[in-house]
């Protein structure tokens, strides 16, 4: 891979905002599974591994799995983020498999926030 | 000619398996006997979601739901609805009750008191994908700091935020580097200090986890202002997701030519290697870790000189924190003042603590300085385990202290902390009840700092050996008030005396210990009782003989276990322990199912 010019990286920046930015286009719905020291001794690879499954058995198309680092709430995990085109994200906790399921198929694919397990919906105040 | 109604039949997996294909064709055969079938299409489609209230149909342009499905309703749903135009109420789909909505984000305090600049990436990015980390700003203030700024400009705005180092010390970052940019020598090196010892502590953990790149650009801009070439990454071996993790950051930082020879084509050459712990909690001390780095024995030296002016290999060095680095990038990226916007007069900016203990919401919290203690345990931690009594905070790890419940609405920085007899350290933050022992506290810091202790100096050797014997002499219900005086003299000469930071901190939680909660001392030595109940060998158990009978029946359960054969009594009568032969163990108060047995 050729080494980065100045004028790459904010090309590569912008590539890369479309890529996992639902607002351009990439998917309909994101849904991400936090795999910090924390998730993972809570059994978060499980529910990386459901997700991946509702994906290909529901052949979603417009839905991407992402995983990401500790979300801070450690105590909650295995955690995990869907967020909606158009919506606030929406973070789910104490997750198990079936509760994965439920949460795919009441909001992922259903649209409704799955009240049950959901904890809060919106951003961090991030910099 | 267009139909005027189409059925929306779901034919996903979870209907088809609850007969919706039968459902489907059946209906098709009852719309073509209506004769409807000019007007009225049957459309099998994928699923849309719903599977709990299978097998479903949408009617459109109606856009009304009928739910759960089967053949024998088909006949009806044909008559009422598609020809005389009376949808069927108790074939919809009515939404469950509506429990308390989903809170805002912003209106939970765990989250909302947060301000994430060190952590700004939570949540957000694969930290195994450094396009992610680009796409979110990432390698922006490398690229600001290497083509529009010069060395003293990057150094100038890291001293106007007034970042202070975030590994315990809080020495002035600016003032570090600047010390390492005059030092003669070369090659300069920059080192990012990723041992995190102390017991509880897990922000670093969770940067170089979630977020490496936030470190390896903010030693990159460190590099540039301070003229290094090497970059040194000690972590500590036990994470080793993290070293994975930063690995790969690193494998793809350099395929972007954003570690290596002419970054960017600016002419400025950087690379950062991983040297991984082994185990050794005084290898978090600086020139310990130095030490380990060169192959050495990791054990500390005296200072001067500094390791500004002779560090790794013998040349100038700065070493700092991995919360430190992460901080650098939003400072050039937004600028100095900033940063220095938040915070209070003498701390600027966020702290990462990792609140734990008897907290509700255990977790990662990234709050502005001057934030008080009750904010932290009552609104971001959501208060005390149980609804229980806060008894006291214990902060900086083994270095630390313990503040207790009246000073809660301390506001949290450098200085109000070590006035408080304790220190921000690394940001440990354990969180203590009611049923916390204060003296079995100190005694185990200590424990962990006697072990640790590398043996090269004597006052810290020896001193906190004797510190040990003394407390663990106390807990055990055989201290006096010599031992209470004694305990403070050893202090007093462990923490002027030792060659490193850990022997001058080790007695800080004894030293806070006595002076918030000197009470429970004198509990343990006079009155040979420990008010907490912890310290086992200064409990008395005993059998409340009316629980026994009346609600247990005199069942004999804890009478079988006990170890010593020390409890007596017959089936239905009240059974009682002979506390000359009982060993304190507390097998009976965790078995009895009935909470006969009190501790006292």
């Amino acid at each position: 891979m050729p080494k980065l010019k100045l004028e790459d990286l904010a090309e590569l920046r912008e590539k890369a905002r479309k890529a996992t930015s639902l607002r351009d286009g990439a998917a309909r719905v994101r849904v991400t599974i936090h795999m910090g020291t924390c998730g993972i001794a809570a059994g978060s690879r499980k529910i990386v591994e459901a997700a991946l499954r509702e994906v290909e058995q529901r052949d979603l198309q417009d839905v991407m799995v992402s995983t990401s680092g500790c979300a801070g709430l450690c105590s909650r995990e295995p955690m995990a983020t869907v967020e909606v085109i158009g919506e606030a994200p929406v973070k789910y906790v104490d997750l198990t498999e079936a509760k994965l399921k439920a949460i795919f198929t009441e909001h992922v694919v259903g649209g409704k926030i799955a009240e049950a397990y959901a904890l809060a919906v919106g951003s961090e105040r991030t910099y | 000619m267009p139909y005027r109604m189409h059925l929306m039949v779901c034919a996903g997996t979870g209907c088809v398996s609850n007969r919706s294909l039968e459902f489907r064709d059946a209906l098709d055969k009852e719309i073509r006997k209506r004769g409807l079938n000019n007007e009225i299409q049957v459309v099998t489609t994928g699923c849309n979601g719903f599977c709990g209230v299978g097998p479903l149909m949408v009617v459109q342009p109606d856009g009304i739901f009928y739910q759960q499905l089967s053949s024998k309703d088909i006949p009806h749903l044909v008559e009422e609805h598609f020809l005389k135009g009376r949808p069927v109420r108790k074939l919809m789909y009515v939404p469950p009750e509506l429990k308390v909505p989903v809170p805002k984000m912003m209106d939970i305090p765990f989250f909302s008191r947060q301000v994430l600049i060190a952590l700004r990436n939570r949540g957000l990015i694969d930290p195994e994908k450094i396009d992610e980390y680009i796409a979110r700003d990432g390698y922006t203030a490398l690229a600001k700091a290497l083509t529009e700024m010069t060395p003293e400009e990057i150094m100038n705005e890291v001293k106007i935020s007034g970042l202070r180092g975030r590994g315990g010390a809080g020495f002035p970052t600016a003032t570090k580097w600047e010390a390492t940019r005059v030092a003669q020598g070369e090659p300069k090196y920059v080192i990012c200090n990723g041992d995190e010892g102390d017991p509880g502590a897990f922000m670093d953990r969770s940067i170089v986890e979630s977020d490496p790149h936030s470190v390896i650009e903010g030693m990159a801009i460190g590099a540039r202002a301070i003229g290094a070439r090497w970059g040194v990454v000690y972590i500590r071996n036990e994470y080793p997701l993290a070293v994975q993790r930063l690995q790969i950051a690193l494998e793809q930082a350099r395929e972007y030519g954003l570690l290596g020879e002419d970054i960017l084509d600016s002419g400025f050459d950087f690379d950062i290697t991983v040297s991984r712990g082994a185990g050794a909690f005084v290898c978090g001390e600086a020139t310990a870790l130095v030490a380990a780095c060169e192959g050495r024995l990791g054990e500390p030296r005296a200072r001067p000189p500094r390791l500004a002016e002779k560090g790794l290999w013998g040349k100038p060095t700065c070493l700092n924190n991995v919360e430190t680095w992460a901080n650098v990038p939003p400072i050039i990226h937004r600028g100095g003042g900033w940063f220095a916007s938040i915070g209070t007069e003498g701390s600027k900016g966020t702290k990462v603590f990792s609140l734990v203990g008897k907290i509700k919401n255990t977790g990662l919290v990234e709050v502005p300085m001057g934030i008080t203690l009750r904010e932290i345990i009552y609104d971001v931690g959501g208060g005390i385990q149980g609804d229980k009594k806060f008894k006291a905070v214990q902060t900086g790890g083994p270095s630390g202290g313990c503040i207790p419940s009246q000073l809660i609405d301390l506001p949290v920085d450098f200085e109000t902390l070590t006035e408080a007899g304790s220190m921000m350290g690394s940001g440990g933050m354990v969180v203590m009840d009611e049923e916390t022992c204060m003296v079995d506290v100190a005694r185990y810091f200590l424990t962990f700092t006697q072990d640790e202790s590398c043996g090269k100096c004597t006052p810290c050797r020896e001193g906190t050996k004797i510190m040990l014997d003394l407390l663990s002499k106390i807990t055990d219900g055989h201290g006096t008030m010599e031992d209470l005086e004694a305990l403070q003299e050893v202090s007093k000469v462990v923490a002027e005396a030792s060659l490193c930071g850990l022997g001058t901190s080790a007695p800080n939680p004894v030293l806070t210990t006595m002076r918030y909660f000197r009470d429970e001392y004198l509990a343990h030595i006079e009155a040979h009782k420990c008010p907490a109940h912890v310290c086992r060998q200064l409990n008395t158990y005993r059998i409340d003989p009316e629980i026994c009978v009346e609600r247990g029946h005199g069942c004999g359960v804890c009478r079988r276990e006990c170890p010593e054969k020390a409890i007596f009594g017959d089936k239905n009568q009240p059974h009682r322990i002979d506390a000359s032969l009982c060993n304190k163990c507390g097998t009976c108060v965790d078995l009895c199912h009935f909470n006969a047995v009190i501790v006292e």
